[in-house]
């Protein structure tokens, strides 16, 4: 492709898609709607962390009540009994 | 002045929790419309643009402890905001070719050829959607915005001989899909 061709083109795209004119700047106040999204992903991050917390304690709760029914299988009808 | 940078930004940079998220609201609001107006450049859509730039400032937020004040806060904003840009672009389906939708849609400029008709700019805006973004971002900024190529390589973090690369790659492209279609430019 030479500089003519390029040129050829360069002119066609600027008159399909002529540049954004002017100072194009939001009128909109865009800072409600950043608060939002700020309050909205800390809040999922706290609520993922906790339940991170909760699925690590609830899993080792688990296993250990897993491991006592598989040493002390007599043990299963009171686990049973309390569900 | 604190470290040589404005308060804000030290703030920004380095301070407490709570002083953080004042800097940050404040630098918000004084480069809002640049960094609106810069994603509009590149999407050429004004929702797309407005959801763009609470994007990427909720990244600049989360990026806070990595800023540089000696590189400055506006060059940083706008390297993010591309990249924001960037993701959204390669996000979109690319359009169907001939589409009559965006066909109406593509309208003339104020110092419209007359010899390049309606269907043809559409099909060239067409052929255009179609390349790659990380092309079409470059020809965007460089060709039709016709912004400095310094200006933008530091917006894409690439040096000036890989903008005038994707330019020119970009162009070959455009020019071979539309002589598909039966387009000589």
């Amino acid at each position: 492709m030479n500089a003519h061709d390029e040129n050829g083109v360069k002119d066609l795209l600027r008159q399909a898609l002529p540049p954004i004119e002017g100072d194009a700047g939001s009128e909109r106040d865009l800072w409600p709607a950043m608060r939002l999204r700020l309050d909205t992903r800390i809040d999922a991050r706290t609520a993922a962390r906790a339940f991170s917390g909760w699925a690590v304690f609830d899993g080792a709760l688990l296993a250990g009540l897993g491991g006592v029914a598989v040493l002390f299988p007599a043990s299963i009808p009171v686990f049973l009994y309390y569900l | 002045m604190r470290s040589g940078v404005s308060d804000v930004l030290y703030d920004f940079w380095q301070g407490s929790p709570e002083t953080f998220e004042v800097a940050f609201e404040s630098l918000f609001h004084q480069h809002q419309r640049a960094v609106y107006g810069w994603i509009l450049r590149i999407v050429r859509n004004p929702a797309a643009a407005e959801e763009l730039t609470i994007e990427s400032f909720w990244r600049i937020h989360q990026a806070h402890a990595r800023f540089d004040p000696a590189r400055g806060f506006e060059g940083w904003a706008r390297r993010i905001a591309t990249h924001a840009a960037l993701d959204w672009l390669r996000a979109q389906p690319a359009q169907s070719a001939l589409s009559m939708e965006v066909c109406a849609e593509v309208k003339a400029p104020a110092e419209a050829d007359p010899a390049v008709t309606a269907e043809i700019r559409a099909k060239t805006a067409l052929a255009f959607d179609r390349l790659p973004p990380k092309l079409r971002i470059a020809a965007t900024l460089a060709v039709i915005e016709e912004l400095p190529q310094k200006e933008v390589a530091a917006a894409l973090g690439i040096s000036i001989a890989a903008v005038k690369l994707r330019v020119f790659r970009a162009l070959r492209l455009l020019r071979k899909d539309l002589e598909r279609q039966g387009i000589t430019p």
